[in-house]
């Protein structure tokens, strides 16, 4: 059962396989048995799981079910959700219940799905390794001594580990596709303003992205179609049609142009996963394809740019965990800056102070048109290079991280962990979607090929990366732990 | 030494939007605390803004109304800083591209002479909500329901030279915001506030003096008294050779003065940047050319149409548009009687009068405009004279019948102009009177005039005061002398 | 640009984070360190080149001024740390 991808789950519970509170109790007990090491939920939500999939059942016995009903998914603990504790792995917000739901769960809920619980994460969504989180740091499901990259690090744990066929997870600056790289799974993020941000947790509002993560481009088709479109409460989502994202998914490829950006195979590069993003592009030749390079020639910017942007909102973002009306408060505040202080330095980690006081610094006085105005600049050419190489090819194909999961632990210096996310997060500035699919191996540890379309080109992005699955069996390859019955 | 006053003002009005800016919360006053405060004025983890059109096409109006551009596009930014009644520990306003660019305001000073005040923009923002002082065991209680109300906030440049220029200006925004209806002005409740900067400088000197700001006064009159202490402040300190201080002064209407707020920290650098949760305004030519074409006549324009089409003073034409409601109302009357100076005289006249006695806002009248309008027609046609028309006014005041034409039924006071029974009444009163007739008679011709007043009074109130009084005069006149 | 203590110390201050001494030596370093590597912005002549910020030209949708929300007082006080008649507790504000 749980080795199934979602598609295959959805066909066994129409054809009454197995119901959808067997499947729930089935993934429960994996939970159960394999979390405690694995670390990837923060909670489980047992009770409201088997409630859902109960209704579930009940709507497929009333020939009332849903393509998606009854089936099982998680949420990365960033996405509010009513009744539950909703933390962004800080302790700032560990005793936070949310009073609703976000827009995703809203329509997840709508849609029949069966919510598992809430994966664990970087705190804030600030990080590359799923290390800064209060909840404990996540394994790599491949290899418990590598981290399984962040900030959806739970989300992607969890979908490799068979403890769930699908996941939600958010992307700002690479945060669904390089842990989806790392855990040897498939991750989509999509164009910014086509999923609402509405109860999301904010970390950097124009950077953020929700996405799903599942082992198949074909069941991110399908999540997607669910999660997308127009919401009145959100501003920045966009109102533009959703289409069905798996009618294009069996497309012939033939005449497909790729682009493989010169910057994106250079210094830094390891080696073997450049070799295995070589070869997954000459599959594609094999599909019909032709290759072309091209130059993204501002890419070595994107990480300074990203990092005067994103800290400078999230310093304000965050400026509402005050210990007022929520979250962590001090005991015995003495006083309205001591209850600010005191609150905010207990409930905050490391990294989150880090960039609360880089934002803070390059918005204050005197620094502003250094840094925040240099940087929108810097965006918009890094929005013009794609644009550019768009009219020249329809895809973008390149690693989605320089290197295959790293060691936990190994990167103790912020600055080098930040240059881990080279390649995923110009994508966030231009605000384009992309999506990482399982193209080989470095040892024990997968590799992931990055596919970035231009924006709202989902419906090729995930065309394309269904195909290569058709041709190749890297998404089907699964850790020990995944084969372990329970 | 003589010194010149410099002041500026910034007004925050609050716009009479039902819904919140950013949120679906209602803005009613006075509901319990934090009822009102809906997850998105809490700020609650994940949630999001999005704006309401009213609140931008009351910006507008009023953008218009000063005739001041708009611009095509604005933008919301973040002020950033912390207090307990800004949930989100940013107020989003427009620091850098406001909704309404440059305008001018045209204000009337006391000797009925007018000055233009150059506005440097409006912006919208949000409200924050109250902090509440009383006892909580030493604690402070937070109540957000204000949170998230439009404000349109209206900075002026340092165009005004006195107190009561600055008290003008202010008046002459409260009139404008009312007449488009996009306030209720209420300045008890908070629906209009000022915070007000204060220099002063050498006559002659180019070059400002340094200012102080005096926060969140919320009267016409503590304007003018906060700003008269605060000169005479700031004139007694460089006149004893002291230095004027930049920084934000409360003033206390008990004390009547102005005192430096308690610096709680270092100076404030509030890290504007554009709010990446709203994206930018864009305002279509149509779409304003609509607003503007929909625009009520405004004070000024009224002012000047009462004038010079009505016929009416200056000061006349001056009060009878200060307020929106005053203008309808006079304008209702004038239309009903069909004698502007009659209806401006009886509105500013006995109207005033009554409702300045019982503290009521002339919307809330108890005599219709129609009702008034009419009582007047009366009078213009004869129907009643004077004396009765203030009966009738009284008895309308009082709810004693709906129409003018109503109450002089119901109280028999349409005016006698029958000679025949004048002249009965005259007759009787004569007789009735021998003496003073006797006194009449035997006085020298030139004092009777003055004697003959105690016979109209007899006569008048015989016809219960609907008699004729000119007629009376006459032929009282007539009767007596031919007794003589 | 290198970073001074008393500028940590500053944005620490700005952004209500009690810092101590040894955390703030440590930022101090830290965002020296970011700040460098942002710095390398500063080589990219930008001239003309209009801020960015969004990545999507689009424009705000107006929202119709609707009362939408109802009184969740209760459900949203749930979470919160002190709270008495309705209200929310802080420290004393001294004005």
């Amino acid at each position: 059962m749980h080795d199934k991808t979602l598609s295959e789950l959805a066909v066994a519970l129409e054809a009454g396989e197995f119901s959808s509170r067997e499947l729930t109790e089935h993934l429960l007990a994996r939970i159960e048995r394999l979390d405690g090491d694995l670390n990837s939920f923060i909670t489980v939500t047992a009770e409201q799981a088997l409630a859902a999939a109960d209704a579930a059942d009940a709507a497929r016995a009333a020939g009332k079910a849903g393509p998606l009903d009854g089936l099982p998914l998680a949420l990365k603990d960033i996405f509010c959700t009513r009744g539950v504790k909703t933390s962004a792995g800080s302790r700032m917000l560990d005793n936070f219940v949310a009073p609703y739901d976000a827009t995703v769960v809203e329509r997840l809920k709508a849609a029949g799905t069966v919510s598992l619980g809430k994966t664990n994460m970087d705190e804030f969504a600030m990080g590359s390794s799923n290390e800064n989180s209060f909840h404990g740091p996540v394994k790599n499901p491949w290899d418990p001594t590598a981290v399984p990259g962040g900030s959806s690090g739970g989300s992607a744990a969890a979908v490799a580990a068979g403890l769930v066929p699908a996941a939600m997870g958010t992307d700002t600056g690479g945060s669904i596709r390089q842990p989806a790289a790392f855990c040897g799974i498939t991750g989509l993020k999509p164009t910014y303003g086509r999923v609402s941000r509405y109860g999301i947790i904010a970390y950097a509002s124009s950077l953020d992205q929700a996405g799903p993560m599942a082992r198949t481009a074909e069941d991110c088709a399908r999540l997607l179609g669910a999660i997308a479109g127009h919401d009145l409460r959100d501003s920045t989502s966009v109102a533009r049609g959703v289409p069905d994202y798996t009618e294009e998914l069996e497309a012939p490829l033939t005449g497909l142009k790729i682009g493989l950006p010169r910057e994106y195979f250079g210094d830094g590069l390891d080696p073997e996963v450049e070799a295995a993003v070589r070869e997954a592009v000459k599959v594609y030749e094999s599909l019909g394809a032709s290759v072309s390079e091209v130059s993204l020639p501002h890419t070595h910017y994107a990480i300074p740019a990203y990092y005067v942007i994103a800290p400078a909102e999230a310093s304000s973002n965050l400026s509402r965990y005050d210990g007022v009306r929520f979250g962590h408060r001090c005991d015995n505040p003495q006083d309205l800056i001591d209850l600010y202080e005191r609150s905010r330095a207990e409930g905050f980690g490391e990294e989150v102070k880090r960039r609360i006081l880089i934002g803070t610094h390059t918005l204050s006085e005197g620094f502003f048109d250094a840094y925040y105005k240099k940087a929108q600049q810097v965006r918009r050419l890094i929005r013009q290079d794609f644009l550019d190489a768009f009219e020249e090819v329809d895809v973008l194909m390149g690693p989605a991280s320089p290197t295959p999961a790293f060691d936990l632990g190994a990167n103790k210096d912020p600055v080098s962990m930040y240059l881990q996310d080279i390649y995923t997060i110009a994508v966030n500035l231009a605000g384009l979607p992309g999506i990482s699919v399982p193209a080989g191996f470095v040892g024990r540890r997968p590799v992931g090929l990055q596919i970035l379309g231009t924006h709202f080109a989902e419906a090729r992005l995930l065309n394309v990366a269904h195909r290569f699955q058709q041709a190749t069996d890297w998404h089907r390859r699964r850790p020990a732990i995944a084969e372990e019955n329970v | 030494m003589q010194w010149e006053t410099v002041i500026g003002l910034e007004v925050h009005v609050q716009l009479a939007t039902r819904s919140k800016i950013f949120s679906g919360a209602s803005t009613a006053f006075g509901a319990e605390p934090n009822t009102q405060a809906c997850a998105v004025d809490l700020g609650l983890p994940g949630v999001l803004p999005v704006l309401n059109e009213a609140a931008v096409a009351m910006a507008v109006q009023f953008g218009l109304a000063i005739h001041a551009e708009i611009p095509e596009v604005s933008v919301f930014d973040r002020k950033n800083y912390f207090y307990p009644d800004l949930p989100k520990g940013y107020q989003t306003s427009q620091m850098y591209h406001p909704i309404v660019g440059a305008g001018e305001v045209e204000i009337t000073l006391d000797d009925g002479s007018t000055k233009r005040v150059r506005v440097h923009h409006a912006h919208l923002e949000e409200d924050a909500g109250k902090s509440l002082h009383e006892d909580f065991h030493g604690m402070t209680g937070v109540d957000l329901n204000r949170a998230g109300t439009p404000l349109l906030e209206i900075v002026s440049e340092p165009d005004l030279r006195s107190a009561k220029e600055a008290a003008a200006y202010l008046k002459a925004i409260h009139s404008i915001v009312t007449y488009l209806g996009i306030s209720d002005g209420n300045m008890a409740e908070g629906s209009m506030r000022c915070d007000v900067n204060v220099s002063v400088r050498p006559v002659g000197q180019e070059a400002f003096g340094t200012r102080a700001e005096i926060k969140n006064v919320n009267s016409f009159r503590f304007v003018e008294r906060a700003i008269a202490f605060e000169v005479e402040r700031q004139i007694e300190l460089l006149e004893d050779g002291g230095q004027v201080v930049q920084e934000t002064r409360l003033f206390d209407p008990d004390r009547d003065e102005t005192r430096s707020m308690r610096t709680k920290e270092e100076a404030n650098d509030y890290r504007y940047f554009p709010c990446p949760d709203l994206l930018p305004v864009v305002l279509d030519r149509a779409y304003v050319d609509h607003l503007r074409e929909t625009l009520p006549e405004l004070p000024a324009d009224k002012r000047a149409r009462f004038e010079k089409e009505l016929g009416l003073s200056a000061y006349d034409a001056g009060v009878l548009s200060a307020s929106r409601e005053m203008a309808e109302y006079f304008e209702r009357v004038k239309d009903v009687c069909g004698d502007a100076k009659q209806a401006a005289n009886w509105v500013q006249g006995e109207l005033s009068g009554a409702l300045n006695r019982e503290g009521l806002p002339i919307q809330h009248s108890p005599v219709s405009a129609e009702a008034l309008g009419e009582l007047i027609a009366r009078v213009m046609d004869d129907t009643i004279n004077g004396k009765a028309a203030k009966q009738v006014f009284q008895a309308l005041w009082n709810g004693e019948g709906a129409s003018a034409d109503e109450v002089i039924e119901a109280k028999g006071l349409k005016q006698v102009t029958d000679s025949g029974a004048i002249e009965a009444m005259i007759d009787q009163v004569i007789a009735d009177s021998p003496a003073q007739v006797a006194q009449y008679r035997d006085a020298e011709p030139d004092k009777r005039g003055k004697m003959i007043g105690y016979f109209v009074g007899q006569v008048m109130k015989a016809s219960r005061g609907t008699a004729n009084p000119q007629q009376v005069n006459a032929l009282l006149k007539e009767k007596l002398d031919a007794l003589c | 640009m290198a970073l001074e203590h008393a500028e940590v110390m500053r944005a620490a201050s700005l952004a209500r984070l009690g810092l101590n001494d040894d955390e703030a030596a440590r930022y101090v370093d830290d965002l020296g360190r970011i700040l460098a590597m942002v710095d390398q912005l500063q080589s990219l002549d930008t001239e003309g080149v209009a801020p960015l910020a969004h990545p999507l030209d689009a424009t705000q949708r107006l929202r119709a001024d609707e009362v939408t929300e109802t009184n969740h007082r209760d459900d949203f006080q749930r979470c919160a740390p002190a709270v008495e008649k309705g209200l929310y507790l802080v420290p004393r504000v001294v004005e």
